[in-house]
């Protein structure tokens, strides 16, 4: 399943995601988007949307529950909040992709960390930077909760939930297949707070090709 | 100050005022509250299940957790609870969802025992408030459990909830909470068999520096914190 080389002919679009940046890209139906944690243990927070209505968007308690299992991994398919599959994960060399954490906030890491920790660069920052700079009515509104992709948020069977070193590594990817016409907004985590970027947020690389 | 029932398969919206709580208390056992909560002064603040998780490290609510906001505040406390377990995970139900497991029961032949979803509720009941589908957050499953092994599988525990068992929920800001008693999503009775609960509202003592739910986790503390210094009051008479 895993397509490890892609032939360069198919491919679309091939951009360097530097930490603490959001991306926003349309994919058509078929299209497949593989996203390369480059130097490992980093956190590619996003989000997905049916291109043609922004309310009909990525559910992450729809996605779990019509899986019955909290993790994504390949199979996976990535249900919206009016029942249809987005996207489907068709490769997956990290193994297992968070949904549970959300994005990190100033105003979370206030509650997390400290007060004083506001200033400080946030993936919801960038969320809705990229939502208003996309423009078509996309707004702070439509930010539900993430896929953290290349992130490892364990719930133990007494229901807490861990923050634990990422299953990552340098060069792994997960590859996605648009089963519909979708709308990606990534934000490359700034986060200097948690061990999701092993402390030390670092680029993603992003393929859509044929 | 009042006391209502929320009738099986039914939604329920009121903003609850800062001071008051509203307690829900499971009549027949075995219900199920799908809920959904905004700031009332700027709705596009709303309940978010991912910082309520990791701010308290749990993946279910019970006595001295708080329902966090998106915005870094406190939207509600559980002060009570003697079910033990509440399930934020697994969203609510949906026409589809219905549909499949229970077939279609409409109005013109089954009067208001017809079939209901949450997810259509909420979006009514949101559309009342000028708010709209868009705007759907995450609920809460109040009085279900799903539990979730170390390969993440889930699964709904049947017979959680006990007759006459409750919870009760104090508002820390003018919330609108919007309650639907529609059964849980992986309920696995194959029979259409919501339950009623009972609702409660009354007046309440704001939560003092010893506040069980303010105490429970430091980052508790700053949520109180950061909630309160949206209602400090000009000092005198203006």
């Amino acid at each position: 399943m895993n397509k490890a080389v892609v032939d360069p002919v198919t491919v679309r679009h091939d951009t360097v995601i530097p930490a603490g940046e959001p991306w926003i890209h349309e994919l058509n139906q078929g299209q497949h988007l593989r996203i390369i944690d480059l130097e490992g243990n980093q956190a590619a927070d996003t989000l997905f949307y049916n291109a043609h209505d922004y309310s009909d968007r990525y559910s992450a308690q729809d996605t779990i529950r019509a899986q019955a299992n909290i993790y994504l991994t390949t199979g996976t398919k990535l249900i919206s909040s009016k029942g249809n599959v987005l996207l489907t994960i068709v490769g997956d060399t990290c193994g297992r992709h968070d949904t549970l954490g959300g994005a990190c906030a100033m105003e979370s890491n206030m509650v997390r960390y400290a007060i004083e920790k506001r200033h400080m660069h946030a993936c919801r920052q960038s969320f809705v930077k990229a939502a208003l700079a996309w423009g078509r009515g996309l707004e702070k509104r439509d930010l539900a909760p993430n896929i953290n992709f290349f992130m490892n948020v364990p719930v133990t069977p007494e229901g807490k939930l861990t923050f634990e070193d990422g299953v990552s590594g340098a060069g792994k990817y997960v590859e996605l297949q648009a089963e519909m016409d979708v709308l990606v907004l990534i934000s490359n985590c700034p986060q200097l707070n948690n061990p999701c970027n092993a402390y030390n947020p670092t680029p993603i690389r992003v393929l859509v090709f044929d | 100050m009042f006391e209502d029932t929320i009738q099986p398969g039914a939604t329920w919206s009121y903003v609850l005022k800062r001071g008051t709580a509203v307690r829900l208390t499971d009549i027949y056992g075995g219900a199920n509250v799908s809920a959904i909560f905004y700031n009332w002064e700027n709705p596009v603040e709303r309940y978010n299940m991912p910082d309520t998780l990791k701010a308290q490290h749990t993946a279910h609510l019970t006595q001295g957790d708080v329902l966090y906001s998106d915005m870094g505040r406190v939207l509600c406390s559980i002060t009570e609870d003697t079910v033990g377990w509440h399930d934020p995970l697994s969203g609510c139900s949906n026409a589809a969802l219905v549909a499949r497991k229970y077939g279609e029961a409409r109005y013109q032949e089954h009067g208001n025992d017809c079939h209901t979803n949450a997810t259509d509720s909420f979006a009514i009941e949101l559309a009342k408030f000028g708010l709209s589908f868009r705007d759907m957050t995450t609920p809460v499953n109040f009085f279900s459990k799903v539990l979730v092994n170390e390969e993440g599988s889930m699964t709904f525990v049947t017979g959680h909830s006990k007759r006459g068992t409750y919870v009760e929920l104090r508002a820390e800001m003018n919330v609108l909470a919007i309650f639907n008693t529609s059964q849980h999503p992986l309920d696995p009775n194959p029979n259409y068999q919501p339950k009623p609960v009972q609702l409660t509202i009354r007046r309440v003592a704001p939560p003092g520096p010893d506040d069980p739910c303010r105490t429970s986790r430091p980052e508790n503390g700053r949520g109180f914190l950061l909630t309160e210094r949206d209602f400090i009051q000009p000092q005198g008479d203006l």
